[in-house]
């Protein structure tokens, strides 16, 4: 063993209680780095999980990230053009041509698509009225970018296949209408087309919102209510790799001239919050690990000062400062050692145990279990941290370690 | 014979607001297989000289040759190394580290050198315990040894590396009149048996007695310089 190692190892021995406090700050300080860090992330991941899962991947609306150019601001590409009375042209809103933009996206590997008309609709039933968005949905295609099928609770989109006139709704809805499956409802389009249709489907989502204004029905149907014919105005997209979102967008929108939302894009601001939020978590957790840096600082501290005598002989003997340095550095490298070992044991743990704990968040119907997340990365991150703060808080005593003078100490105790 | 240590008006002053010399302008020279003794009043400096010619302490002023080499250029790591290969020392206080056994204590300045494998450092360590008497106490810790005891073990840590030069601050100074005579012996023994050169601070007169060579010290410079016939 390498005589510095030892010298450390036999200062640690001699202190046992002062060593036992400082590795238990470290072990508890990596046990709760551990625990918090991997409570946060795996909610962060359940919740972007969610995020993704629940809406599309991409959206590509009939929209253009900029008006077409005007004829006269090309010719002078350069100056100030001002047009007056534009007129905006009538026509029959949608992306055009979609069955071949449908075909340009499809021969896209790794993504399904299913093209959507969206539009407003007024329910009637029993002399009550309801405002919603009514999707124009094709129900093979849906069911591959969207979990609707998933909640449905009575019927199912396929029923709509079956009966042209058919409208799945949400259960919010059905509660405002009281109304069950099988039942007739009037549709009222912006247009002023108007229909009767049978309720085939009820689905819950769990989120209000969907539950009370989201209700599909056959593309076709949709076409025809809102007197938009071949038409439709959105493409949702659903990849395998939802991370290869903002790529694919980017790469579909400049295909197809339309605008291609990805869920990131869309979710800019969350997932800043998101960010923000892990920069609060991991201070505050670092600041466990900074408290028990202090513990060791401070019991580095005292053998620095109980050993002068130990110090300075070492010296005379001919050992360099840096032998000396490293003994103490040896001491926080140990006790980070020893310390990040049991507090990982005891972190692991900690995750084990919350994550049995079922919780109800306000607002769920069901109960949930803690999302942990056991990436490796925060086992390293974690022994990382405590090495650091180890490492540091032995620096300082090591370094006034490193200066002692052997003359001024043998002088004192002559 | 030549001069294994060597030192040229030597000065050293502790800086401070009222400077304090420690060290007036001495010059000696010391020569191999001598047994030396500085003495002095309290506060003479002589402990102060030992730490230059120790290369403990770095000279205010002047020079000190160490087997031939001039010294001053060397930074601390450098002193600390020939500290280590060719000086020995043993303080009024045997400055045995508590935690360590007598074993240990001793093998730590040939573990720190390096040039024997930890079996033959432990071997060594033995065999000077042994020459030294103490060799039973090998695996007791330096608190279960009598100060005599103690005062041998720090010679036996002192002569680890093979040095030239044993110096020694007081080595009987606090020890009983037998075991003081016992170090005293052993001392002189290893300045005429074995060629080390010893150079001892002290008070004890019936020590000084025994020296081939006194140097009285007075005020930091050297007062006299007497030779054993």
């Amino acid at each position: 063993m390498r005589i510095q190692l030892q010298v450390a190892l036999t200062h640690l021995t001699g202190r046992r209680r002062q060593t036992l406090v400082s590795l238990t700050g470290v072990v508890l300080g990596v046990a709760f780095f551990l625990a918090v860090s991997s409570l946060m992330r795996g909610s962060e991941q359940d919740f972007i999980k969610r995020l993704v899962d629940n809406s599309p991947h991409i959206t590509v609306s009939d929209e253009v990230r900029r008006p077409r150019t005007q004829p006269a601001e090309r010719r002078w590409a350069d100056g100030a053009v001002k047009i007056r009375n534009l007129k905006p042209q009538t026509e029959t809103r949608g992306i055009r041509g979609y069955r071949e933009k449908l075909a340009l996206i499809e021969a896209i590997p790794g993504l399904r698509v299913a093209p959507v008309l969206v539009g407003s609709a007024v329910l009637t039933f029993a002399g009550r009225e309801e405002g919603v968005t009514l999707s124009g949905i094709v129900p093979e295609t849906m069911k591959t970018v969207s979990t609707i099928q998933d909640k449905m609770i009575e019927g199912s989109l396929d029923a709509l296949d079956v009966n042209p006139n058919g409208i799945v709704i949400g259960t919010g809805l059905a509660e405002k209408f009281n109304l069950g499956l099988g039942r007739n409802l009037t549709v009222v389009a912006a247009s002023g087309a108007s229909r009767a249709m049978k309720v085939v489907g009820l689905f819950r989502t769990g989120n209000a919102a969907v539950d009370e204004t989201q209700t599909f029905t056959l593309l076709k149907r949709a076409q025809v209510l809102f007197e938009r014919p071949n038409r439709v105005n959105r493409f949702l997209i659903q990849l395998d790799d939802a991370y290869a979102a903002r790529t694919v967008a980017q790469r579909i929108e400049d295909a197809i001239g339309d605008k291609s939302v990805s869920w990131v894009e869309a979710s800019e601001d969350i997932l800043s919050v998101l960010v923000v939020r892990n920069i609060i978590m991991y201070s505050v957790v670092s600041a466990i690990l900074l408290v028990a840096s202090f513990g060791i600082y401070n019991t580095l501290s005292t053998i620095v000062l109980e050993k002068t005598r130990d110090i300075a002989i070492l010296k005379s003997m001919g050992f360099h400062a840096r032998d000396v340095r490293l003994i103490f550095l040896f001491e926080g490298v140990i006790i980070g050692i020893i310390g990040s070992l049991f507090g990982l044991a005891m972190g692991a743990g900690l995750m084990q145990a919350l994550s049995q704990v079922q919780i109800k968040p306000p607002g769920v119907s069901e109960q949930v279990f803690l999302p942990i997340w056991w990436g490796a990365q925060q086992f390293a991150l974690a022994t990382a941290f405590a090495m650091t703060s180890c490492i540091l808080a032995a620096w300082l005593p090591a370094r006034r370690a490193g200066r002692v003078h052997p003359v001024e100490i043998l002088r004192g105790a002559a | 014979m030549s001069a294994v240590l060597r030192a040229e008006n030597l000065v050293r002053i502790l800086p401070g607001e009222v400077p304090v010399t420690l060290v007036k302008d001495v010059s000696l020279a010391i020569e191999r297989g001598e047994f030396i003794c500085i003495m002095g009043p309290s506060g003479s400096g002589k402990s102060s000289l030992l730490y230059l010619l120790g290369l403990l302490d770095v000279p205010t002023s002047g020079q000190v040759w160490l087997d031939g080499e001039e010294t001053s250029v060397y930074g601390e790591d450098d002193l600390a190394n020939r500290r280590l290969e060719k000086l020995g020392f043993v303080f009024q206080f045997h400055f045995l580290l508590a935690e360590f056994s007598v074993i240990d204590n001793v093998t730590l300045p040939m573990r720190r050198l390096g040039r024997l494998d930890e079996s033959a450092a432990r071997a060594r360590g033995l065999e000077l315990l042994d020459r030294l008497g103490v060799v039973e106490q090998s695996a007791k810790h330096p608190h279960q040894l009598s100060g005599g005891q103690r005062q041998r073990v720090s010679i036996a840590r002192a002569l680890a590396n093979d040095p030239l030069i044993l110096l020694a601050d007081e080595p009987t100074g606090n020890l009983d009149s037998v075991a003081g005579a016992t170090v005293r012996q052993i001392l002189k023994d290893l300045a005429h048996d074995m060629g080390k050169t010893v150079v001892a601070v002290t008070h004890d007169a019936a020590f000084a007695a025994a020296a081939d060579r006194r140097i009285g010290i007075v005020d930091g410079k050297i007062d006299a310089d007497w030779r054993a016939a």
